[in-house]
């Protein structure tokens, strides 16, 4: 599963490639702090990755690398072949948090992209109200954020972030907040969406079955400083819908294998928390280079 | 099952109603009461001063009555103050603190989000920024009389370092404390910097700078105020300053309502504009502690 053997196979140049990428962050207290160590990673163009590993493993800084959020402290990030030097256009992010505006409405959060992309303010609205209908938010363009349930905050973002029409997907965790329910109708909400215009997809998560019954592949992280352990290849049928799919009995077979493989992880990683009181264990998103220079005052 | 539906509704409604009702008059007398129980201070206040004064237990001359202050200023407001009608003196004083308001406010916010997005400007100002902040601004009054002389422009420039530093304190600390992931998301959407600090940051930060505002506008006051009081040709410092000088108690007073009265006016306009700005936010958290 190197990059060179996944090049090869399909014949076509990947969408994100990360090779032997490297990331290290000075922590506020002045040390060094490895999150992603010697990490090869190829997504060919349309297809879903989900990555799973335990916490502090260095999930969302892989999305940070690939978005131009971050750059690598060594090796290298391509997208479409090309070396990523910044945020780049075609890439569409998903946060784990509401990143959604809240002192705009919906329509406007929406119309957001496009109006800062320099698109005129009645065709960004026209497509605004496009994105909302296929998230099934029609009549609720003038509500603010905050008026919204968790769930309709998640498909403001998704449209959000899709309006882009993006060719490079990156989510991080992005339904790990809603409740079991919703999280099932909005994960196939994203599947549907995603099967209309077809974006490579990086999802970052902690929920294994979610993995499984989204992605084409299961990419495994080892515990902090992450790198590739183990990747799957999900055969399962598409479409599907994430309920059912759990049931299918080939989904349980992959379950298991990608268990054993992940549970290791799990166990040194809770291992280290427990274990090592005196060393705080890395946030994922805690290190922040910046962090350290002008502190408030 | 659909058919009986409507029956439990009903009573439920006219429970309910029941209940609305209850609340209601209860908040009613208590609103009531608290109406009477202020109206009685007042009473107990000022007509245990204006009785002690008649009386002669306190000394009218040193410490003034409410009659007195009521003459003072039908007086003021018939006849005028001896540097012209106490319009004026109110206009004079409201100018110089509105325009030290917004031009302090304007600064403040300008600098503190440029020194919170601009990590390295930051860094070289922050000496300066704390050293201007340890200076008592008062005393640049005195400066700001020999640079400008007895004119409104003193007034308007202690006003305005005065707010500066609240409103850039607030600003400063409201552009640190955005959001990242928001700034993230609005970068990779396709926002520029500039698109970010006017669209995301600022925002964000209102709420901060919002705050200050309350605060700010009274600094402004003191600004004018206090430079009036140091030397002026008009406003309510001077006239203030002039009672001082005749051992005028009641115009002293009088002058303090003035004040007061206005700085209520402002404080309702400023509320009304917080709200405005931050309608977006879940819950209204300023303005309803207590209604203090």
């Amino acid at each position: 599963m190197t990059a060179q053997a996944n090049q090869t196979s399909t014949g076509t140049v990947p969408a994100i490639e990360l090779r032997a990428a490297t990331k290290r962050f000075r922590t506020p207290s002045g040390g060094i702090y490895t999150a992603l160590r010697e990490l090869d990673l190829t997504v060919a163009p349309g297809e879903f990755c989900a990555v799973v590993g335990p916490t502090g493993c260095g999930k969302s800084t892989t999305l940070s690398l690939v978005s131009g959020l971050e750059p690598a402290s060594r090796g290298e990030t391509l997208i479409h072949g090309e070396p990523v030097t910044g945020i780049d256009r075609r890439v569409g992010f998903m946060f784990q948090t509401d990143a959604v505006f809240p002192w705009k409405p919906v329509l406007d959060n929406v119309a957001a992209g496009p109006r800062f992309r320099g698109v005129g303010k009645r065709e960004a609205v026209d497509k605004a109200r496009d994105w909302l209908r296929r998230v099934g938010l029609s009549g609720f363009e003038d509500r603010l954020p905050h008026q919204l349930s968790g769930g309709m905050r998640k498909r403001v973002a998704l449209a959000q972030t899709l309006i882009n029409e993006p060719e490079i997907l990156l989510m991080d965790e992005p339904f790990s907040a809603l409740d079991v329910q919703t999280r099932q109708i909005v994960q196939d909400e994203l599947l549907s969406l995603w099967e209309l215009t077809r974006p490579a997809v990086v999802f970052v998560t902690h929920d294994l079955d979610e993995a499984i019954a989204l992605a084409d592949k299961v990419v495994v992280l080892t515990v902090g400083p992450g790198t590739v352990k183990d990747t799957f290849a999900i055969d399962l049928p598409r479409p599907r819908r994430v309920r059912d799919i759990r049931f299918h009995p080939h989904f349980v077979e992959l379950y298991e294998r990608i268990w054993t493989s992940l549970r290791d992880e799990v166990r040194l990683a809770y291992a280290r928390t427990v274990g090592e009181p005196p060393r705080p264990e890395p946030a994922e998103d805690q290190p922040r280079t910046d962090d350290t220079i002008g502190q408030p005052r | 099952m659909t058919t009986t539906a409507p029956v439990p509704p009903t009573v439920d409604d006219t429970d309910a109603a029941e209940l609305m009702r209850a609340a209601r008059s209860g908040r009613r007398r208590r609103r009531l009461l608290v109406l009477s129980a202020q109206l009685a201070l007042v009473v107990l206040v000022v007509g245990g001063w204006q009785l002690a004064s008649a009386q002669g237990v306190l000394d009218s001359f040193t410490y003034g009555s409410p009659s007195g202050v009521v003459d003072q200023l039908r007086t003021w407001f018939t006849q005028g103050a001896s540097t012209g009608s106490i319009w004026h003196n109110i206009g004079v004083t409201m100018e110089e603190t509105v325009l030290g308001f917004l031009i302090g406010t304007l600064s403040g916010v300008v600098l503190g989000i440029a020194l919170g997005r601009i990590h390295a400007l930051a860094e070289v100002m922050a000496p300066f920024i704390k050293a201007g902040n340890s200076i008592p601004r008062v005393v640049l009054g005195s400066m700001f009389i020999i640079w400008f002389g007895l004119g409104p422009s003193g007034k308007v420039a202690l006003a305005v370092v005065l707010v500066f530093f609240s409103v850039f304190f607030n600003a400063f600390q409201g552009t640190r404390e955005v959001d990242r992931d928001l700034i993230a998301n609005a970068r990779i959407l396709g926002a520029s910097e500039w698109q970010v600090t006017s669209q995301v940051v600022l925002p964000s930060a209102m709420t901060w700078i919002v705050a200050s505002l309350h605060a700010a506008f009274g600094f402004a006051l003191i600004g004018a105020i206090v430079g009036e009081v140091l030397g002026a040709q008009a406003g309510l410092g001077q006239l203030i300053q002039q009672a001082q000088g005749n051992f005028n108690a009641n115009g002293v007073y009088a002058g303090i309502i003035i004040i007061a009265v206005l700085a209520l006016a402002a404080e309702f306009l400023i509320t009304r504009f917080e709200k405005r700005v931050l309608r977006w936010r879940p819950t209204q958290l300023s303005g309803d502690t207590a209604g203090l």
